[in-house]
């Protein structure tokens, strides 16, 4: 029986996740007639943009063994702070020098985080809580405090905001940022399965030791992993800025449980050298799936928290479960070779 | 077999210190293409620093490695791979979550410098490495999934797929079954004929002879000896290893006929592990059972200590029938066990040696206030760690930077500190040198000469001989033959293993 179900389980659970989504929008769909619509879909792709950059970023940490919780105020610090000084500058530059100069301030603090997690081989979950601090603290007494509302925003901005792929009747709409999001999307999944710096990441995950021994260029590349990780986490601010149409520095705050949780569901192994970008997209619509329409099946919306926290639970459960078969496998070989 | 040829690799002169320990005191080696060459030594004798030393993992303090008569003074693991040397790491050092195809050509990816992977010529260069060797393996598994034999297969594909000239085995052998040994023998042989270099890393002195031409004994860091392997003996070896000499002679105390018998085992039985098993235990015995892997002889000890208890049959110790259910009901029948598989089982690796040796009998060492007793914890902790001639800095070292030979001897001071009445150990030796080994059986004796029970469960047939009182022999499951005193006899014991 385990040959064709391994199959469709996929080798990060992703087909598990698909028979999980598929469930849950059934029973919406039957809970309420208002949710099976163009206009819920888009909602959804629409709040899925943000985590997804975001949960990209936690991904590729989670592969490398490590955990990032500084992603997201790494993100809304390069996206203030690049918005802040476009408006000090008073010329707009255009979105894409926008995003370019986010990216280079998020590169920047991913390579403090790289630095310090490679160098001084320190846990990955302290150094970051720390670095999350100073992010947060730099930005708040250096940067600025003060909410920079949508007539305020620089015009390349508030043009990005309204621009509409697709209209429906009824007001929904499917964003334009989702052209760029996809792309960062695929360029992640095709890093990741095609380049030596992907496949050296998942080495590093499966065994650090191991990878140096081979001649991976281990400190190299955790440090080139953060930057990128950095860069990612300012996309995903800025996007966070354009889709919400201002920039509050004190945003983003307590999305990181939701994205490593997305992304753990998404068969991101918490030990290490697992995951996958096509999980890790299902594993964030998932989550808000949950998170938006929770309501529609009768559930208070004060349980949303609780039913992420529950979903985390389940996805470490099912990983575990899985390692620990796989622990036992190779005993039992052995034994049968000698009798 | 030797030629005369250019050797491909010489070190010279190696020194390489710890914080004031000489590791390696002016180590000299070579070795030529196409030979087999044997670096024989106990745990902490320096062959490891030497492997690191050669592979550019460690810098030596003074003195040089040449690869192929170019002389490196800055090597790096880098320089290493790139020149042709590869080292197989006893835990094989590859990557469990990848696929055994990328594990093998991750190495000549690396080495190309490649930015871009593509799957079809990481297959490819993985399927050529195979098929040279005549081996099969499914390359699409990941090396999680594998069985160890199959992942050290992969390790020497991989060492292989950049063309090694020096290919360093540190203990090859120690998990694997003499099939799958006589399997690796014939691929070293293949490798030789090809022209690479094997630098083989043991302490199985009787593997040493068999596969390889030259022979060099370290010892506290120096070259003891080294020649031709077809002028050593097994037992010469040893003694170079040792710096004496090794007693492989029987011996055993008298047992006084009328003592008190601790262990009174009857009809014991299992569903799927053994069936009406039944024998004593006296004070001061040491008693052996063996059998091939897979007989039952483990299972028997794990009821005994109630890991999975038996199903049906009685336990009797010191005279009062015991219901052991759990570990928990053996340990309070005064039972102790040692298990096979003593770094995962036995004890807590990133926890002190001191801590470690009082983790189970914590409770003998609280006061009536409900607090643990400090000071005799302490002089508890000192006596066995000299009693046991645990080598270590201190007891505060954790329990993971010891030797095999040293993790093995907290995990019986761990129990002896307990004083159990009967102490069963399950394969005491496994992957122990010669002169720890020694040292061990030596404990036990000592043990047992003070009235403990001890049962040892082994496959290693000369330990058992040297040691034990009676030997019982299990068969699918079953006690076939009980042998006493004069009937102990090492070929006698294999014919009746294998009928």
């Amino acid at each position: 029986m385990s040959g064709t179900l391994a199959r469709l389980r996929g080798a990060n659970n992703e087909g598990l996740l698909v028979v999980v989504i598929v469930a849950v929008v059934v029973a919406m769909s039957a809970a309420s007639p208002a949710f099976f619509t163009a206009n819920t879909f888009f909602a959804l792709v629409r709040s899925s943009m943000v985590p997804l950059v975001l949960a990209l970023g936690v991904l590729l940490v989670l592969i490398s063994g490590g955990i990032d919780v500084s992603f997201a105020a790494i993100a809304i610090f390069a996206a203030y702070a690049s918005v802040k000084w476009v408006l000090e500058a008073g010329a707009d530059p255009g979105l894409v020098v926008v995003f370019a100069i986010a990216m280079a301030i998020g590169a920047l603090l991913g390579l403090v985080n790289g630095v310090v997690i490679a160098r001084f081989r320190l846990p990955t979950l302290i150094v970051t809580l720390g670095t999350q601090t100073i992010f947060k603290g730099v930005l708040i007494a250096y940067i600025g405090s003060v909410y920079i509302s949508a007539a305020d925003l620089p015009a390349s901005i508030t043009a990005a905001s309204g621009a509409h792929l697709v209209d429906v009747a009824g007001g929904g709409y499917l964003h334009f940022m989702i052209l760029p999001v996809a792309v960062v999307t695929v360029l992640v999944a095709l890093m990741l399965s095609r380049t030596l710096f992907g496949r050296s990441i998942y080495a590093i995950g499966g065994d650090t030791e191991a990878a140096r021994r081979v001649g991976i260029r281990v400190v190299r590349t955790q440090m080139w992993l953060y930057v990128l990780v950095g860069a990612l986490a300012a996309f995903g601010g800025v996007l966070h800025v354009i889709l919400g149409r201002n920039a509050n520095p004190q945003s983003l705050v307590g999305v990181e449980l939701d994205t490593i949780a997305a992304v753990v569901l998404g068969g991101a192994s918490i030990f290490g050298g697992r995951g996958s970008v096509p999980g890790t997209v299902l594993g964030v619509v998932l989550v808000q799936l949950i998170n938006n329409n929770l309501v529609l099946l009768g559930v208070p919306s004060t349980w949303q928290r609780a039913a992420v926290g529950v979903l985390l639970l389940l996805g470490v459960s099912v990983q575990a479960l899985g390692a620990s078969r796989a622990r036992r496998r190779p005993v039992v070989v052995q034994k049968e070779v000698e009798a | 077999m030797t030629t005369p040829s250019a050797p491909v690799l010489e070190v010279i002169d190696v020194v390489k210190t710890y914080g004031g320990v000489h590791a390696l005191k002016s180590v000299s080696l070579t070795l030529v293409p196409g030979e087999v060459h044997c670096l024989a030594g106990e745990n902490g004798s320096g062959k490891s620093t030497l492997i690191k030393v050669i592979s550019g993992v460690e810098k030596p303090d003074s003195g040089t490695v040449a690869i192929d008569a170019k002389i490196h003074s800055h090597l790096t693991p880098n320089d290493a791979i790139r020149s042709g040397i590869q080292v197989i790491y006893q835990d094989f050092s590859l990557f469990p979550n990848l696929s055994a195809a990328e594990n093998i050509a991750m190495l000549s990816e690396l080495a190309q410098r490649r930015t871009l992977v593509s799957r079809s010529r990481v297959r490819a260069a993985a399927a050529r490495v195979v098929d040279e060797l005549g081996l099969r393996l499914d390359l699409e598994a990941d090396v999680a999934d594998l069985s160890v034999a199959d992942r050290q297969l992969i390790a020497i594909c991989r060492a292989l797929v950049n063309d090694a000239k020096v290919l360093i085995m540190d203990e090859p052998t120690t998990a694997l079954t003499h099939t799958e040994v006589d399997r690796l023998f014939g691929i070293v042989r293949r490798l030789q004929e090809r022209g690479v270099a094997v630098m083989f890393v043991s302490h199985k002195l009787n593997e040493v002879l068999q596969i390889s031409q030259r022979v060099t004994v370290l010892r506290n860091g120096e070259v003891v000896e080294s020649g031709q392997a077809s002028s050593y003996t097994s037992r010469a070896i040893a003694k170079a290893m040792t710096g004496r000499e090794v007693s492989e002679r029987r011996q055993v105390s008298v047992l006084d006929p009328q003592g008190p018998v601790l262990l009174q085992v009857e009809g014991l039985g299992r569903a799927g592990g053994f069936t009406d098993v039944s024998f004593s235990l006296q004070a001061g015995e040491i008693l052996g059972i063996t059998g091939l892997l897979g007989s039952g002889r483990a299972e028997i000890a794990e009821a005994i200590f109630g890991i999975h208890p038996a199903d049906s049959g009685t336990i009797t110790v010191a005279g009062k029938q015991r219901e052991i259910r759990s570990i928990r009901d053996s340990v309070r029948a005064g039972i102790g066990y040692v298990p096979e598989d003593r770094l995962t089982q036995g004890l807590f690796l990133d926890v002190s040696i001191a801590d470690n040796m009082i983790a189970s009998s914590l409770d003998s060492y609280r006061t009536r206030t409900g607090l643990l007793d400090r000071g005799r914890i302490r002089s508890s902790i000192a006596g066995l760690f000299d009693r046991l001639r645990i080598q270590a800095p201190n007891s505060a070292a954790v329990v993971r930077s010891l030797s095999g030979g040293n993790a093995q001897r907290v995990v019986l001071a761990k129990w002896l500190d307990r004083r159990p009445t009967i102490l069963v150990l399950n394969g005491p030796t496994v992957g122990v040198d010669i002169g720890s080994k020694e040292e061990i059986i030596a404990i036990l004796r000592e043990q047992a000469s003070l009235g403990m029970g001890v049962i040892v469960i082994s496959d290693d047939i000369p330990e058992l001989v040297t040691s034990c009182h009676r030997i019982l022999i299990v068969h699918d499951g079953q006690i076939v033959s009980e042998l006493s005193d004069d009937e102990i006899d090492a070929s006698e014991i294999q014919r009746r293993m294998a009928v």
